[in-house]
């Protein structure tokens, strides 16, 4: 019976919440840098890439294994970078040459990188990695430190990140997901299109693989178990926010912004969730849950304002008055 | 006056081999010289769209060959002939990205056929350009140039999507039934600047419709196609001086039916 129990403790210290502060928005930041990538292919090309959850672990997993061989940590986060890049080809390449869903291409990159990873990782499920031993561009060892890099990163990929899509390539991006059929009137080659913002997005989600297991102190064959829905509960919750708080005035670099926000709330719901000592083991029930939520309210406002119920009642009004 | 079309002997068979087989393109040749102006009418599935489509390149033709400008088109893919090919559609979403700006899909076409790199999507002397064009269609959408497409309404994006398709002059302006899809008066004001648009640039433009009144008082050619094939091909004099009874009078001569099966399909 105990472990239906979910609240095994009823004292709880504020002071403990505040003190993960700190810690839970450090990681939301990574989580949002992963969101960025994400937003690529979801906001942008129209599609659910779910080779992600395999890229994040790629990237956390090659970040290690070059650090554990004296590299530099930002010239490892760039092969990271770069592999990410080629999983996210294969995807591209799977849809567009082969003909295979979107979604069946990421699924099946991914399970594939399952074992490319493990590989990666010499057939172990995780590598540790000691922040005493070795250079790091981020961990939690020191928060601050880490806060500061994290934003800074995040400001230049936002930076990257506008100046590309304002680009002609990055406009043709756009179109391309928007309407393809006008796309390849304009003269826009959708398949290339699709393939490079699949291997940019990977390549931003590796990257954050990276700064996640330095984070951490280490890579785990299922760091990555998840990343897609993570990374969508960033970019609805931070879509919803900023449309709230700034609505139309907000520019494309605006709402990249607020998807790093996304990712800082969605983790320090979850820091409130393990502070209320829920069951960690429930935690991706209650992720599930909070996407569930984001993604339906749009649709559900929608409906309120125009539903067959409300047609329904409207009219019946004018007989009740008589 | 140089040959700006040249359809060669193409064929289409879409299905084959299925119980869905239907050929939609036989045996068909149609030469187009430069400012020709084509309108094409013929009842439901005659193959006025499937012709357009061919030559557009949105599949593979079966056989025969397609020349554009002087270019053979017949193995590039649309995208890869889109440089020589302005397109409309008859589905007024079809032809522009909703959730982009007027002046960025205005620089989607600027760019048609050209090499796109990474300088930036539109420049600032390019977006004036863009506000004068713009007032030309007189729907005050000059002053709009930062909203987004999907703020427009079916006859604006149809009007905006002919600016589109004609922005860069392209070898050949294909209409797929623009304004079939628009109430009666703003087909007529699209229309009208279709006419102007392909008068003042002096396009070359084959225009598929259904309503046999625009296509007599339209360009300087029409055909007629019926299953797959040209059934008529009037120009000049011939064509100045049809009338709506003629045209009929003439399907059933050539088609050897009455008219009436199609009546309802082919508005007056």
């Amino acid at each position: 019976m105990n472990s239906l129990i979910l609240i095994s403790r009823l004292e709880l210290s504020f002071g403990a919440l505040l003190n993960s502060m700190p810690s839970g928005i450090a990681q939301g930041i990574i989580w949002g840098i992963m969101a960025l990538g994400l937003y690529i292919t979801f906001r942008l090309l129209d599609v659910a890439d779910l080779s992600v959850d395999g890229t994040f672990t790629t990237g956390g997993a090659v970040t290690v294994m070059l650090l554990l061989a004296g590299w530099n940590p930002w010239a490892a986060m760039l092969v990271a970078f770069l592999a990410g890049m080629i999983a996210g080809t294969v995807t591209g390449l799977l849809h567009t040459k082969l003909g295979i869903p979107s979604i069946l291409s990421g699924i099946l990159t991914q399970f594939a990188l399952y074992s490319v990873n493990l590989a990666i990782m010499g057939f172990t499920a995780n590598k540790a990695i000691s922040v005493d031993k070795y250079t790091m561009a981020i961990s939690s060892r020191s928060i601050p430190a880490a806060l500061m890099t994290g934003i800074a990163v995040a400001a230049v990929l936002i930076a990257a990140m506008y100046w590309f899509f304002g680009t002609e390539i990055g406009s043709s991006m756009r179109a391309t997901g928007c309407n393809p059929e006008m796309s390849k009137a304009q003269g826009i080659n959708i398949d290339v299109m699709k393939v490079m913002g699949l291997a940019i997005s990977n390549a931003i989600v590796a990257f954050a693989g990276g700064l996640m297991a330095q984070y951490q102190g280490f890579a785990d064959i299922n760091m990555g178990r998840g990343a897609i829905v993570i990374g969508l509960a960033a970019v609805i919750i931070g879509e919803v926010i900023g449309d709230a708080l700034l609505g139309k005035h907000l520019n494309f670099a605006g709402k990249l912004s607020f998807i790093i926000v996304g990712g800082i709330i969605y983790y320090l719901v979850i820091v409130v969730v393990l502070w209320l000592k829920l069951n960690s083991n429930l935690l991706r029930l209650f992720t599930a849950i909070i996407v569930a939520v984001f993604l339906a309210v749009p649709n559900l406002q929608q409906h309120a304002k125009n539903s067959f119920r409300k047609a329904g009642k409207n009219s019946v009004k004018p007989q009740e008055v008589k | 006056m140089s040959v700006m079309l040249k359809v060669d002997h193409i064929s289409k068979t879409f299905n084959p081999g299925t119980i869905n087989e239907k050929t939609a393109l036989r045996d068909i040749s149609l030469e187009m010289e430069e400012g020709d102006f084509i309108t094409v009418i013929g009842g439901n599935g005659a193959g006025k769209s499937t012709l357009l489509n061919a030559i557009a390149g949105v599949w593979p033709v079966d056989s025969g060959s397609i020349t554009i400008g002087g270019e053979n088109v017949t193995g590039l893919a649309d995208f890869q002939r889109a440089h020589l090919i302005g397109r409309v559609f008859q589905d007024p979403m079809m032809g522009t990205a909703p959730t982009m700006q007027i002046d960025e899909n205005l620089a989607l076409a600027a760019r048609r056929g050209k090499k796109r790199t990474l300088r930036w999507h539109c420049s600032k002397s390019e977006r004036e350009k863009y506000h004068e064009q713009l007032k030309s269609l007189h729907l005050g959408l000059e002053d709009r140039l930062t909203q987004k497409v999907g703020l427009l309404s079916g006859g604006q994006r149809q009007a905006l999507t002919l600016l589109m398709a004609s922005i860069q002059k392209p070898k050949l302006l294909l209409l797929d039934e623009h304004t079939a899809a628009l109430d009666p008066q703003t087909a007529k004001k699209v229309l009208e600047l279709t006419r102007e648009i392909v008068e003042r640039d002096h396009l070359t433009a084959l225009m598929v419709t259904h309503n046999m009144r625009d296509a007599i008082a339209t360009g300087n050619r029409l055909i007629m196609m019926y299953e797959g094939k040209i059934l008529l091909n009037l120009a000049g004099e011939e064509k100045k001086k049809l009338t709506v009874d003629d045209l009929m009078k003439k399907f059933e001569e050539a088609s050897g039916e009455e008219f009436a099966d199609d009546q309802t399909l082919l508005s007056k």
